[in-house]
């Protein structure tokens, strides 16, 4: 079966459980799950990116996932002018201390003689600068977090429409990235794995405690939208009279008094759906953007000498292309496309909420989606990210309905009955692994495997 | 007949045939040499003979037993014993444990054979509780042999044993090599020197483009004018 | 003299809340990173499920614990988890030759590259870690019973007059001892034993000792075991210390993987090594000066902030600065590890 007729297949397949969870539970859920299944593809392309064209390993998918969602909040929140009052000054010293640090580091670094010298230079510049920034953080931190803690006790973010963070959340990725790519980089191919799952936790840690920033633990809630609310949407002309005519069959077939409650009734779905239906049409724009890019890079000359570079370094090392300098190039850009869906993801959310950034759910499952899916292969990073999404939201009920039935012969209260329902929940991470584990070794290629293309005329 | 022999060998490393019929010998107490052209074929040779390459045809046969079918593990059990070109010393070890680690497959005494070594390389019992990595290229060429021996082989395969060591050094390498000889071991070489190898060779073998081209004793091959001319450069 | 017993006293301070915690946590990392090393030295890969492989023996061995704690049984002063230890070790190793047998070896017969093994790693990560959320659940489990103190702070600061006090945990004079025990083992197994030997020559130079007779098989098969007993001990023994929590241990992961490579990956005396190193940097850098200072300093110069350099809630980038640097100044670590 060619990849093409394949990847049909497979979205037709998913659109039918789409269907069958908007028939079966609700389309509200089904269109929720779909919307999270876009988001998970476009986090899927960017690892797909590293992973798939590059051969980079970053397991730190979450801390670039999470950076997105900061961005979110700085972009969207109204700035709080007392807050910034309090602490402004200082914390532009301290900023300007930071930098200073930074640069003068730089500087003993490229200008000193390598040696003991150096080291002990630079060990001062760095222990003097940290100190100094020190000084002039701490109380302005205090002061900032200081201002109205139960509502605000941050500083706001830039009051400007929240769209504008999903390209603000991947240059910071994209930022954070090229930090971790200029060390990590040029070394074996497992320490950038290691190096990127110690910045991820170091970028939850930030942002869980750094309060006059993100509000760290006490979360950041109401964000702005994109699209329309659903109070304003019910009430609303159109949208009322758009959901009269939609449901005019059925609200024809009824009395008016019983069609006025209906109709209420239908505007209260319908605005949700709606609601759920405009963010479906931001993230496939999305999704379609960053896919094509994608797809074009992949074919240029450019994604040729990756794939060149993957396939064998050395090889590619000996003929001139600068191995470590594309790598950091496509880490970066892979980073940045993982900043905007974790950005997608916020603002979907309405709320940040640090605490939810997991490991488990962040990196590592986007990890199946672009195994399972198929390396190298960008359908089939999306394929991967669309099922691999169903599948873990599924597995829940799923997976809690079958220990049901399977305990049925026990008592209601037993104990054992007890606890596997409730722990039910936990085996779709096993299930997870394991689907992982079969594709890699049955199939490594993945549902949608590389389409490598054959040189013609070969002797 | 002689003690291990690969008769008409023909295989590779998938892809082109390296080896195309090809025969080596060596007999007890005899030195045999291995010599030709880059990419003559030489370590594949040896290498097919430890059965590290699948052959298409051909046999192999040591003490009359055909052992074609055999892994190199099971061949090394037999008594074959081999020292590759490079990474022929365990580093991290000590000369003591490189020792040790050649005689892994005895379950008897090893004090003996140690001894033996000792006197053979005097160098070794002086720096026995040094780690291998810290030597020199010679001294760990030696420690590489001495590992080779300490399982007590009847068959001793080298490949370049002499690559990369001064010339004084090289000089050391053969005269140990003899004094091996003198124990009985059969031992099959490779070589790159080929003039200095010919000289302590009891057999040599020519080898252009995976066949072989002469076959004789040492003495006769530095002899012939035609070896002399194409492969020992006058 | 009341220089010198404010000057006592700052020690104690020093030796209570950094020297302490700081070797018995050291020796955590440094048991969970000799595992990682082994795997890394013998198998040549990071092996991402170690921290729940870790979190598995653990399960294991509070499940028996409460099973022996509810028969009554009891090692007096010392945690009945000791006695439960061999059962988790053995379902450890049960575990890790099954992952091995059904996961690894078929990468390992094909000569996989190194990236493939460890994405393996993360599959077998997930199941493990699904399997012991499914069976003890996501949150905190505590096992340790028994005496809690070793020397107790108000005896201390009763039998020496001090103003400050100090406490030795069981759970910490236990890990201690233990691992000193079994690193003593480990080395003596390593440096002594034919088949030790044989793990250090295969990880030295994989053809040569093939070429020597080494059984591959063996060498992989001893090494899960004895990664085995490190795991199941060093979470044991940090459950027993903190508590236990499966997310904890993932997230051990990081500061592990720095111990390892900080002190040379493939080397066992490294990671024992960076185990400490990453311990006490964490614990030097996240505590809070003030009181020593107050000890030392005259009472004009006392000083206000609480001199922490770090928030404890940042220890995780104390593991991962250290990384760097080491990464920057000696990729192969403070010992010489392996490089590529």
């Amino acid at each position: 079966m060619t990849n093409t007729r394949k990847t049909q297949l497979a979205f037709a397949a998913i659109a039918v459980l789409l269907m069958i969870i908007g028939f079966a539970q609700s389309w509200n859920v089904s269109l929720g799950i779909l919307n999270l299944c876009l988001i998970s593809a476009v986090m899927a392309l960017g690892v797909n990116m590293q992973w798939g064209y590059a051969g980079l390993l970053n397991v730190g998918v979450m801390g670039f996932a999470a950076l997105g969602g900061m961005s979110a909040v700085l972009v969207s929140q109204a700035p709080i002018v007392e807050a910034w009052n309090a602490g402004w000054e200082r914390l532009f010293i301290a900023a300007f201390c930071f930098g200073g640090t930074i640069a003068a580091t730089v500087f003993c670094y490229r200008k000193l003689a390598p040696g003991r010298n150096r080291n002990l230079a630079l060990t001062l510049v760095i222990v003097a600068g940290l100190s100094l920034t020190r000084v002039f953080l701490d109380p302005a931190i205090s002061s900032i977090e200081a201002i109205e803690p139960a509502k605000t006790g941050f500083l706001g973010g830039l009051g400007l429409p929240i769209i504008f963070s999903w390209l603000v959340g991947g240059f910071v990725a994209a930022g954070i990235a090229w930090c971790i790519g200029k060390v990590a980089l040029g070394l074996r191919a497992d320490y950038l794995a290691i190096a990127t799952l110690g910045i991820s936790e170091i970028i939850i840690a930030v942002l869980k405690n750094e309060d006059w920033l993100t509000r760290g633990v006490k979360n950041v809630t109401g964000l702005s939208r994109p699209v329309p609310y659903e109070i304003d949407l019910q009430a609303s002309d159109w949208f009322i009279d758009l959901m009269r005519w939609w449901h005019s069959g059925s609200l024809a077939a009824i009395d008016a008094s019983a069609g006025q409650q209906a109709l209420k009734q239908f505007v209260i779905d319908g605005s949700s759906i709606f609601v759920k239906l405009c963010y479906t049409g931001l993230f496939a724009g999305v999704l379609i953007v960053v896919l094509l890019l994608s797809v074009r890079a992949l074919n240029s000359p450019w994604g040729r000498m990756m794939r060149a570079i993957r396939d064998n370094e050395i090889a590619a090392g000996a003929m001139g292309k600068d191995v470590t300098r594309r790598h950091l190039e496509i880490f970066v850009i892979g980073s940045a496309v993982i900043g905007i869906a974790g950005a997608m993801l916020t603002t979907l959310d309405g709320q940040f909420t640090p605490t939810s950034y997991q490991p488990l759910r962040f990196t590592f499952l986007i990890w199946v989606m672009v195994i399972v899916g198929g390396s190298g292969n960008n359908m089939g990073s999306v394929l991967g990210g669309f099922l691999i999404w169903l599948v873990w939201i599924e597995a829940e009920p799923v997976g809690v309905w079958m220990m049901q039935a399977g305990t049925g012969w026990l008592d209601e209260s037993n104990a054992l009955r007890l606890h596997l329902i409730e722990n039910a929940q936990h085996m779709r991470l096993f299930f997870m692994g394991l689907v992982l584990l079969l594709v890699l070794r049955f199939s490594p290629g993945g549902i949608l495997p590389e389409v490598v293309r054959k040189q013609k005329n070969t002797v | 007949m002689s003690f291990l022999s690969g008769a008409d060998m023909t295989g590779g490393y998938g892809g082109a045939d390296i080896l195309k019929g090809c025969s080596i010998e060596v007999n007890e107490g005899e030195i045999a040499v291995i010599v030709g052209p880059n990419g003559a074929g030489k370590s594949t040779a040896m290498k097919a003979l430890l059965g590290m390459l699948d052959l298409k045809q051909g046999e192999i046969r040591f003490r009359g037993k055909d052992i074609s079918g055999l892994t190199p593990q099971d061949r090394i059990a037999e008594g074959i014993a081999f020292v590759p070109q490079t990474n022929n010393v365990f580093t991290s070890m000590t000369v003591f444990e490189n020792l040790e680690m050649g005689a892994f497959l005895r379950d008897d005494d090893i004090g003996e054979t140690v001894e033996q070594i000792y006197e053979l390389f005097p160098i070794l019992a002086e720096k026995k509780e040094q780690l291998a990595g810290e030597l020199s290229g010679g001294q760990r060429q030696q420690v590489a042999v001495a590992r080779a021996l300490m399982s007590q082989p009847a068959v001793l395969m080298l490949d370049e044993p002499t690559a990369g060591v001064s010339p004084i050094v090289m000089d050391e390498l053969f005269d140990r090599i003899l004094e091996v000889r003198q124990t009985g071991v059969a031992i099959l070489m490779v070589e790159q020197n080929a003039r200095q190898a010919l000289h302590i060779a009891d057999r040599g073998f020519v080898l252009v483009i995976g066949e072989n081209r002469h076959t004789d004793t040492g003495a006769a091959l530095l002899a012939d004018p035609e070896v002399r001319r194409s492969f020992l450069g006058g | 003299m009341e220089a010198v017993t404010d000057f006592t006293s700052a020690l104690v301070l020093l030796l209570n809340f950094i020297v302490v915690p700081g070797l018995s946590y050291g020796s955590q990392l440094a048991l969970g990173a000799l595992g990682i090393t082994l795997v890394f030295g013998i198998l040549r890969f990071a092996n991402f499920a170690h921290g729940d492989t870790m979190a598995f023996g653990t399960m294991i061995t509070i499940l028996v614990t409460w099973w022996l704690q509810s028969k009554g049984v009891s090692l007096g002063p010392l945690p009945t988890a000791l006695l439960a230890l061999p059962a988790g070790i053995l379902l450890t190793i049960l575990l890790l030759v099954i992952t091995d047998k059904s996961v690894y070896r078929y990468y390992r017969q094909r000569k996989a590259v190194p990236v493939t093994f460890m994405i393996a790693s993360m599959g077998v990560m997930f199941m493990t870690n699904g399997i012991v959320r499914f069976v003890i659940g996501p949150n905190d489990q505590r096992f340790l019973d028994g005496e809690r103190f070793i020397v107790r702070a108000r005896d201390f600061k009763a039998a020496t007059g001090l103003a400050e006090g100090l406490s030795i945990k069981v759970s910490q004079g236990l890990t201690i001892v233990i691992a000193i025990i079994l690193v003593a083992l480990l080395f003596w197994f390593l440096q002594k034993t034919r088949t030790g030997k044989a793990m250090r020559a295969y990880s030295d130079n994989e053809d040569l000792a093939l070429l020597s007779g080494v059984d591959p098989d063996r060498v992989v098969l001893v090494t899960w075991i004895i990664t085995a007993i490190l795991a199941t001990i060093a979470g044991t023994l940090y459950g027993l210390d903190k508590s236990f929590k499966p997310f904890t241990y993932l997230q051990l992961l990081l500061p592990m993987f720095a111990a390892a490579i900080v002190g040379g990956i493939g080397n066992p005396i490294g990671a024992i090594l960076g185990g400490y190193v990453i311990a006490f940097s964490e614990v030097i850098v996240t505590y809070a000066y003030k009181k020593v200072f107050i000890y030392l300093l005259p009472q004009s110069l006392e000083p206000e902030g609480l001199l922490q350099l770090l928030s404890t809630d940042y220890k995780f980038a104390v593991s991962f600065v250290i990384l760097v640097l080491v990464l920057l100044v000696r990729p192969t670590g403070i010992l010489r590890g392996k490089v590529l």
